[in-house]
């Protein structure tokens, strides 16, 4: 019998096995540190007396309660609330107390955990990693095992490196064939999650293989890898490949020279064996993949842009449609739009805002509705103006802000007013996500840019390929 | 952590399926730095309109719901995020045990480091719970079992080291930090 990818990396970093007594003691490669869900745990360690174990493979940003509006002529940085501005400088003085590695307002990286993390090349293949959040699923793009966790397990991973853990069990999605033109890899996870459930994938590491997941870059296995939580699973993994090496290679903390190579061709065995058995398989054919947005409340609830909702009558689908104002049975298409928000850790990296830009160019957001663009990274954001992307968001009429998590999850005020509808590029459309009474709608870059030209939801393949 | 053993008290049903945390603890909560007080947050959207003001026709507004130590809650409950505010806002709620079908993976993990007991029942007992809104259950952690006023009593299996550190109150972190030698010697095997 074969091993599974995740087999061979939990077997790696097993520091004690598991009995029916305890479970196993983890080693953790990678912790990623962030304002929300860290302070208490670095309180621990302040009464316990104890020091990070390992601040050597430990990194922190600054992304969920940080403005995204630049400082100001005195170079002051108008946080939503004085709270927000104490939780952020609480970890830029955690890390300055605890000699830890912080991108913080003067690093070029500065941004989501999630875009950052992959971007200065501290995500490397066959990595345990761990962050107290639970997007931290995005690292499995690179063939990492990398889930989230709570803060009093922060607190465990800064003082000992270690997580006590209970083996998970193994599903493997296969997805054969090509997406077509105009599905991203956003349609593809918001359909995987619509297949297998909001708990399709409780109790698993979902392992994503197949045609579809190969043709994918690195950014777009991020987008899936990303949202696996949404269905449930502890984390989700693609196996490194050239892809893989090819955007490791020359990053910050990726290894250099010879021992790049070395590295590179460890990477590449990293994979599941033939005759892997999995606790589960799902088999998915990418061509019947259409753009997929999200009409309810949580991220299963979604459809091709051109269908219609359900008509209801089961209690889960009435509370969605009367949360989000539908009516059971309509069409999504033409439904209006009032905001349109693009970022987060699942679609704000370069391509995200180059397919955006691809379709802004030479057109207009419409009227009556708001376009906000908030890159993942610092990074993403010099280079998105180095492209002139920036250019073509402003001419269009739309937002250009500082990176952070905005209007993912509300917290540093960039919020969408209660009953508006909202079109957005994050991970989550549960309710009051982007704000008190705010309706959600998930779709990809593509799809977000296309509703905020029409002010409604339309599908971006009618945009596509004619001139603006 | 406060150990557990055994309670009786009313249950609190909220029979919505996939509650998530952001119905526990809506973000806008989350930029405090202490979890001191977390429990006024706890459900803030179905209690409170958006002046603040409290909903009458919500549940968790009646005067029983905080005297209710037990949540019955629909199935795959706690999905989404890893905010461990979730957990902590419901013991601040006077909250102890979380009962439903299904419970999301990472906030069972949290419910269990900061004492909340999470009961994954089968569906058809749980479904038995549903209907038993504010009447008294006994949850028993020595036994496993949850035991219902005209006497049914529900089997419910936790991981046993979950169930030790929940009876004893006993921090994780002081089992971690007693690994010492053998993460010492992980860490020599494996330098990178
Ligand atoms: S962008 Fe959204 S989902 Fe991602 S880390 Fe930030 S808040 Fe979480």
């Amino acid at each position: 019998m074969g091993t599974s990818l995740f087999e061979k990396l939990w077997q790696a970093h097993v520091v004690c096995e598991e009995s029916a007594d305890r479970p196993a003691v983890l080693f953790i490669d990678l912790h990623l540190v962030h304002e929300v869900t860290s302070p208490q745990g670095f309180d621990t360690l302040r009464e316990r007396g104890l020091p990070v174990r390992r601040p050597d493979l430990t990194v922190a940003t600054l992304d969920h309660s940080t403005p995204t509006t630049p400082p100001d002529e005195d170079g002051q940085r108008h946080y939503y609330t004085d709270q927000a501005r104490n939780q952020v400088e609480t970890l830029e003085r955690n890390c300055e107390a605890f000699g830890i590695r912080l991108e913080g307002w003067d690093s070029e990286h500065r941004g989501v955990v999630h875009v950052m993390g992959p971007e200065i090349g501290a995500t490397q293949p066959g990595m345990t990693v761990v962050c107290g959040d639970s997007h931290t699923a995005t690292h499995g793009a690179f063939g990492a095992l990398a889930f989230g966790i709570g803060t009093t397990e922060v607190g465990y991973v800064l003082a000992t490196q270690c997580l006590l853990q209970r083996k998970p069990k193994s599903m493997r999605i296969v997805v054969d064939g090509q997406l077509g033109p105009g599905v991203s890899a956003k349609d593809l996870i918001l359909h995987i999650i619509n297949t297998i459930g909001v708990n399709g994938g409780t109790g698993h590491v979902i392992e994503y293989a197949g045609e579809a997941i190969e043709a994918l870059t690195m950014e777009q296995r991020m987008t899936v890898c990303n949202m696996t939580i949404e269905a449930g699973a502890r984390a989700g993994m693609i196996a490194p490949d050239q892809k893989t090496i090819d955007y490791l290679r020359g990053r910050a903390l990726a290894p250099a020279g010879e021992a790049f190579e070395a590295a590179a061709d460890r990477w590449l065995a990293l994979r599941s064996d033939e005759q892997a058995v999995f606790d589960h398989e799902v088999r998915l054919d990418a061509a019947a993949i259409e753009p997929t947005v999200t009409w309810g409340i949580d991220p299963s609830m979604s459809i091709p842009v051109g269908a219609s909702v359900p008509a209801g009558g089961s209690d889960s689908v009435d509370r969605a449609l009367d949360y989000m104002g539908l009516h059971g049975g309509q069409a999504l298409a033409g439904h209006p739009v009032d905001i349109v928000f693009i970022g987060s850790c699942t679609n704000g990296r370069i391509s995200d805002l180059r397919a955006a830009a691809s379709v802004l160019a030479g057109r207009k957001v419409a009227a009556d509705t708001r376009m906000l663009i908030v890159p993942g990274s610092e990074a993403v954001r010099r280079q998105a103006e180095a492209e002139g992307l920036h250019e073509i968001f402003l001419a269009a009429g739309a937002e250009w802000r500082e990176p952070g998590c905005s209007m993912c999850l509300a917290m540093n005020g960039d919020l969408v007013a209660p009953g508006l509808t909202a079109v957005s590029t994050s991970n989550r459309n549960f309710e009051g996500r982007q704000g008190q009474g705010a309706r959600t709608m998930l779709a990809s870059p593509l799809t977000a840019a296309a509703c905020a030209v029409a002010g409604c939801v339309v599908d971006p393949r009618t945009l596509m390929g004619e001139a603006a | 952590m406060e150990a557990f053993t055994q309670l009786t008290g009313p249950a609190l049903v909220l029979s919505q399926v996939n509650i998530d945390t952001d119905q526990i603890i809506p973000g806008r909560f989350l930029t405090a730095t202490s979890f001191e007080g977390m429990g006024d947050y706890a459900f803030a959207d179905w209690r409170f309109d958006a002046q603040g003001e409290p909903l009458p026709d919500c549940v968790l507004n009646e005067p029983r719901a905080a005297a209710s130590p037990i949540l019955v809650a629909g199935r795959n409950f706690g999905c989404g995020s890893s905010r461990e505010h979730a957990p902590r806002a419901l013991l601040g709620f006077g909250f102890r045990v979380v009962i439903s079908s299904e419970i999301a993976d990472i906030f069972r993990n949290n419910a269990q480091n900061v004492g909340l007991l999470p009961i994954v029942l089968e569906p058809a007992q749980h479904e038995q719970l549903l209907a038993m809104d504010g009447e008294a259950l006994t949850v028993d952690l020595e036994a496993c079992e949850v035991r219902t006023p005209a006497g049914q009593v529900f089997s419910f299996q936790l991981d046993g080291f979950a169930r030790y550190c929940l009876l004893k109150g006993m921090d994780r972190l002081d089992f971690l930090l007693a690994q010492q030698d053998q993460i010492k010697s992980y860490e020599d095997n494996h330098e990178r």
